[in-house]
């Protein structure tokens, strides 16, 4: 007889810690501004270090745009315009399909420095952010010779120099959904990447050298809400396409207005996660952990106001609250990392703001114990019950991981609370039932209705909101529209 | 997001030692002889005896009428005799004949039972055909425990799987077990999942805790150590033992000490580093 290798004991299993190694990233110690085709000292800019968010020990030291440089970069891109929307548009393709390619091959070093830079966990840059932005190019690539089939066949021109504008939560992404399609449709750009973020977007600008872009078709000029501010108002501006919060993109339309400058503007959301009581309520809950801590929240679309169902609310919460506990809060490099660092002190400020205004309002907070690293910014994922419609956590963008549940008892008592918001950006639809997710889907004011999945994205779909949740869309053939003057 | 767990290092060993003491070592042919299961138990017993921090096997599994010759090759040693019953793989024969294969193996010593339910009164819709099968035969068992295999590749819809595993656990199931491995498909991520969050909501309603067996296309280490992060963060830790996990399979064993060998010397081993069985 054989005999066992041992008395069996109980074997404990936990995942050790698997960190992505930023050794390979060969990041400069200070970045220049990216204007004319090269990384230039600032003319009237500064130097300013941009922080980790996981540890805030600077990553690198980066110029932030001056006045003249703005100046510079308009003036440069006015230049280039005509070449290249004289270009063959087979000739624009190319550009933008070498720009995707150069995009996958760095895209492990891309997705490293989107969490380095910006605290989210590297499973998401990594599947998510790089990914998508290589394919936002490789779609406006293939667009570029189509142009007016894009607008039902009538004839177009591009509108002229972009001054574009992005956020700090998605940095490459948010670049690749703007310039992708203003190149396409034979524009010039100059990209002013958020304040806490410039990173990948310089990256991206060595991307563009490597593809050999013709200089001035895109300047890449990082700099605070100011440098933004000073860039929508250069008089040398064709259009003005921003991301970010509602009270900016106010201030922009109001800048522009009288000024021969279109305008779309992609702002704030309170979007309605609606959870009826035929769902597949363990897909639901994963559902809405994605919709609401992917990113830690901060995404402009998060199902942040959970609606569900009266009849299964009790039982939604509690497998809510299960799973929540099983959520990985930490390292943004380690792999199993489900939620990182909160973007910048500042952010966790407001998110803390909030959260202490729903406890006085009366809602009862629930954020799971998890040990939280003793540097960096974080927060624990956190959950509201007992949210009536009027507390500031049901009406308020959070941009945390902070979701406020909400429940209703009919169809039409969901659809009046899921519009019953200033904002009307994105839905998600929970449900077994087709026809009813047809009939919710067209009754809702939301630029993105998902149904049974959330916080899915695609480049060839339309993405964009009503109310103060802005105007314009980005993705598909109506990406197009914003950067093309048709005839 | 659980498809992506990251596993390395002393995560890898742990839970490659932990999977081995979770397999139903098994061997389902016509062509099963004495011979080959004695050589089969010997494995399950003492998978790697160059490395005796791996653990044995939870289990052999096999035909009723060697069960016999395992359960004397296995006597004393810790791991299970297990067999399969109720007219395997396909359940197609009248119950007098299910119950008489279940209390053959039984008799001959089984410690552990896999029924399979009965997938034509199953898609017909007659779930107390199905249930009241599952009762019989768990009285046939006595203190054998049962699992039943529910055949996913055969029942179309992950609301079957759902509704096939619940009826199985109101009925008495021990377990409950993804497939026969003579299917087209197996223990995909997709129908673990679903089977495990019918076990937690059904021991979140009843207090009692059920088993599940993977079993069928989990031939890697890799797979092997997913379905574990699927236990793992459904259910919990408390089902990370062999009491409560199990993994149904015949080649699977050798890729995992050949994956636990390389976590020793860095080195790949080659498959004939170790016995086939």
């Amino acid at each position: 007889m054989t005999t066992p290798p041992e008395v069996r004991s109980r074997i404990v299993w936990d995942y050790a810690p698997a960190p992505e190694s930023p050794d390979h990233v060969r990041l400069r110690d200070s970045y220049g501004l990216f204007v004319d085709g090269d990384f230039r000292d600032p003319l009237d800019g500064t130097r300013v270090p941009t922080l980790n968010p996981a540890t805030e020990e600077p990553v690198a030291e980066v110029a932030f745009a001056g006045p003249a440089d703005l100046r510079r970069a308009v003036e440069s891109a006015r230049r280039a315009q005509p070449g290249w929307a004289a270009l063959s548009a087979l000739e624009r393709s190319k550009y933008l399909f070498r720009i995707a390619r150069l995009i996958q091959e760095r895209a492990r070093e891309l997705a490293i420095v989107e969490s380095l830079d910006g605290g989210k966990p590297v499973r998401e840059s990594r599947d998510v952010d790089v990914p998508l932005a290589a394919a936002h190019f490789f779609h406006y690539a293939g667009w570029a010779d189509k142009l007016s089939y894009g607008v039902g066949g009538r004839a177009v021109a591009p509108v002229g120099v972009a001054a574009q504008i992005v956020p700090w939560n998605f940095p490459l992404l948010m670049a690749a959904w703007k310039l992708a399609p203003a190149l396409a449709c034979g524009n010039t750009s100059v990209l002013k990447p958020a304040e806490t973020t410039p990173l990948t977007a310089l990256l991206l600008a060595e991307i563009l050298q490597e593809a050999e872009l013709p200089p001035g078709v895109v300047s890449i000029v990082p700099g605070d809400g100011a440098a933004g501010a000073a860039l929508v108002r250069e008089p040398d501006i064709d259009k003005v396409a921003f991301t970010g919060s509602t009270g900016v993109g106010k201030d922009i339309q109001a800048a522009l207005a009288g000024r021969p400058v279109s305008l779309t503007l992609e702002l704030g959301g309170k979007s309605a996660n609606i959870v009826f009581e035929d769902a597949a309520l363990d897909q639901a809950v994963e559902g809405i952990v994605n919709g609401i801590f992917f990113n830690q929240g901060h995404v402009c679309c998060a199902g942040s106001r959970l609606l569900i169902q009266e009849s299964v609310a009790d039982t939604v919460i509690g497998k809510l609250w299960e799973r929540m506990g099983r959520l990985r809060v930490g390292d943004p490099l380690d792999k199993n990392t489900d939620v990182g660092a909160i973007n910048s002190r500042e952010q966790l400020e407001r998110i803390q703001s909030l959260v202490s205004a729903g406890e006085e309002e009366g809602a009862v907070r629930r954020s799971i114990a998890c040990e939280l690293p003793e540097r960096g910014w974080w927060f624990a994922p956190t959950v509201f019950t007992e949210v009536a419609p009027a507390h500031r956590i049901a009406v308020e963008e959070i941009f945390g991981p902070v979701v406020s549940v909400l429940t209703f008892r009919t169809q039409a008592e969901a659809i009046e609370k899921a519009n019953n918001s200033t904002y009307g950006l994105a839905a998600g639809i929970w449900t077994d039932k087709g026809a009813k997710a047809f009939e919710v889907a067209s009754a809702l004011q939301a630029g993105v209705v998902w149904q049974n999945t959330y916080n899915h994205f695609d480049p060839t779909a339309a993405f964009g909101g009503y109310k103060e949740s802005g105007f314009g869309r980005e993705g598909g053939p109506a990406g197009l529209r914003p950067y093309l003057r048709v005839t | 997001m659980l498809g992506k767990r990251s596993i390395k290092t002393t995560a890898k060993q742990q839970g490659i030692r932990l999977a081995v003491s979770m397999v139903d070592l098994t061997t389902l042919e016509g062509a099963d002889t004495v011979g080959k299961v004695r050589h089969l138990c010997a494995k399950a017993v003492c998978p790697a005896p160059t490395m005796p921090e791996v653990p044995s096997c939870a289990a052999v599994c096999v035909y009723p009428s060697l069960v016999g010759v395992a359960r004397e090759a296995l006597a004393g040693t810790g791991v299970k005799a297990a067999s399969v019953a109720t007219a395997f793989p396909s359940g197609q024969a009248s119950l007098e004949v299910k119950l008489r294969d279940t209390e053959d193996a039984v008799a001959a010593g089984a410690d552990e039972i896999d029924m399979v339910i009965s997938r034509e009164a199953f898609l017909a819709g007659e779930d107390h055909r199905v249930m009241e099968e599952i009762v019989r035969v768990k009285e046939a068992c006595g203190d054998a425990h049962l699992k039943v295999i529910i055949e996913t590749a055969e029942l179309g819809s992950y609301d079957h799987v759902r509704h096939a595993s619940m009826i199985s656990m109101e009925a008495g199931a021990d377990f409950i077990k993804t497939s026969t491995g003579k299917a087209a498909s197996g223990a995909t991520p997709g129908v673990v999942l679903v089977m495990l969050e019918a076990i937690r909501d059904y021991a979140e309603r009843s207090g009692r805790a059920v088993g599940m067996k993977a079993a069928g296309g989990v031939s890697t280490s890799k797979a092997a150590l997913h379905r574990l992060v699927l236990v793992k963060e459904t259910l919990g830790d408390e089902w990370l033992t062999p009491d409560r996990f199990r993994i149904g399979a015949s080649s699977l064993l050798n890729d995992l000490l050949m994956q636990y060998q390389k976590t020793q010397t860095g080195r790949y081993s080659r498959p004939e580093d170790f016995s086939k069985e």
